[in-house]
């Protein structure tokens, strides 16, 4: 009987990684259909105000526009002062650029959805009213009137 | 020659070559997701109307913000935390008829002469200063909405029974997921009867420049 080898004792045979790749594959998958790369960089402070009655978003949904809002970053503030501004996809805006901002998000979307767009606004909670009301007020002249102040759950 | 057996190719690194794109999306994505509240802004109108629609004073519920962020409600301060059972007793008041003339037989008010008359007619007025805080306005504006969801999910219970409150058929029925077409098209009656009972009606006024 001496093909057969005997086992030494108390020693477990070795993990089989093989599997391992699968695994980090699948969690890779799943990670890249959930989440959403993210678009643009934030040039303005934006600490969003707390509501609890609020509605979710779907932030794949291209009927929703953003607008941003909110002080300048550090890096930023020497150039566009210490005041709330508006971010515009990469650049600081005026509430009168608004208007074209509209009509180039209009243009990116198809005939049918235009009457259903709304706007997202992402302001910073400690901006004054002043620039939001600017702001609505271009939204209202451009009759892109459903709106929606983002805001996040406050902390139990 | 003798048949040389092909090596095995090494995969002891692609685990390795895995977890570095892995980590890669895990920072440069987000799975976050966006709440707000949504409202609807005011059609512009270029000209004001010639003859706007007169408002009787009782059927306006004025909140008012300043620039230090104090509230002042129907002209008297008000702390933020009872501002959604004022506007509940205002909405809910029910003193007379709606604008179709009939009368608020679901309302649960005290039917007072000099509050609202009706939940259709009942216009809730936000006004605000320039220096008003954002996060303070947003609060305000949560607990009004906050005021109509109670409202509209007390109805909701009362007519279609325990666990079909106003959020929750909101919910499944925006939910893109849920594909049952013939339960969405019940719900949506439902939600339309439930909006129409307690319309949300906030206006909100221009800022005062000062």
């Amino acid at each position: 009987m001496a093909k057969f080898k005997k086992k030494k004792d108390g020693e477990l045979p070795q993990a089989s990684t093989a599997a391992l790749p699968d695994i980090v594959f699948m969690l890779l998958f799943f990670f890249m259909t959930v989440t959403v790369m993210k678009d643009n960089s934030l040039m303005v402070e934006n600490k969003l105000p707390e509501a609890d009655d609020i509605e979710k978003l779907n932030r794949k949904n291209d009927r929703v526009m953003y607008i941003y809002a909110g002080k300048p970053v550090e890096g930023y503030a020497d150039k566009f002062g210490t005041e709330a501004v508006l971010q515009l996809n990469d650049k600081i805006a005026q509430p009168s650029e608004l208007k074209q901002f509209i009509h180039a998000e209009r243009a990116l979307r198809t005939e049918e959805i235009i009457p259903f767009m709304m706007t997202a606004l992402k302001v910073d909670k400690n901006s004054n009213m002043g620039l939001v009301s600017d702001v609505k007020q271009e939204l209202r002249k451009e009759n892109m009137l459903k709106i929606s102040y983002l805001s996040v759950k406050p902390a139990q | 020659m003798a048949k040389r057996s092909i090596p095995e190719v090494n995969a002891g690194s692609m685990a390795d070559i895995a977890f570095l794109l892995l980590i890669f999306f895990l920072v440069t994505t987000t799975i976050e997701q966006d709440n707000g509240i949504t409202r609807k802004l005011p059609r512009w109108e270029d000209v004001p109307p010639p003859n706007p629609p007169v408002i009787k004073k009782k059927n306006i519920f004025t909140v008012v913000v300043n620039k230090n962020d104090q509230m002042l409600v129907e002209d008297e301060l008000m702390e933020l935390k009872d501002l959604k059972k004022a506007a509940i007793e205002f909405i809910d008041n029910g003193g007379g008829v709606g604008t179709e003339g009939e009368k608020c037989d679901y309302c649960q008010g005290e039917r007072s002469e000099s509050s609202s008359d009706h939940p259709s007619k009942a216009i809730i007025a936000l006004k605000n200063e320039r220096e008003t805080t954002y996060s303070t306005y947003v609060a305000i504006q949560n607990e009004l909405g906050a005021a109509y969801t109670e409202l509209r999910n007390r109805e909701a219970v009362r007519l279609y029974g325990q666990g079909n409150s106003y959020t929750r058929m909101n919910a499944i029925y925006k939910d893109p997921k849920v594909k049952d077409d013939a339960l969405k098209a019940k719900l949506d009656t439902r939600l339309k009867k439930i909006k129409k009972m307690y319309p949300q009606i906030i206006s909100e006024a221009e800022s005062k420049s000062n």
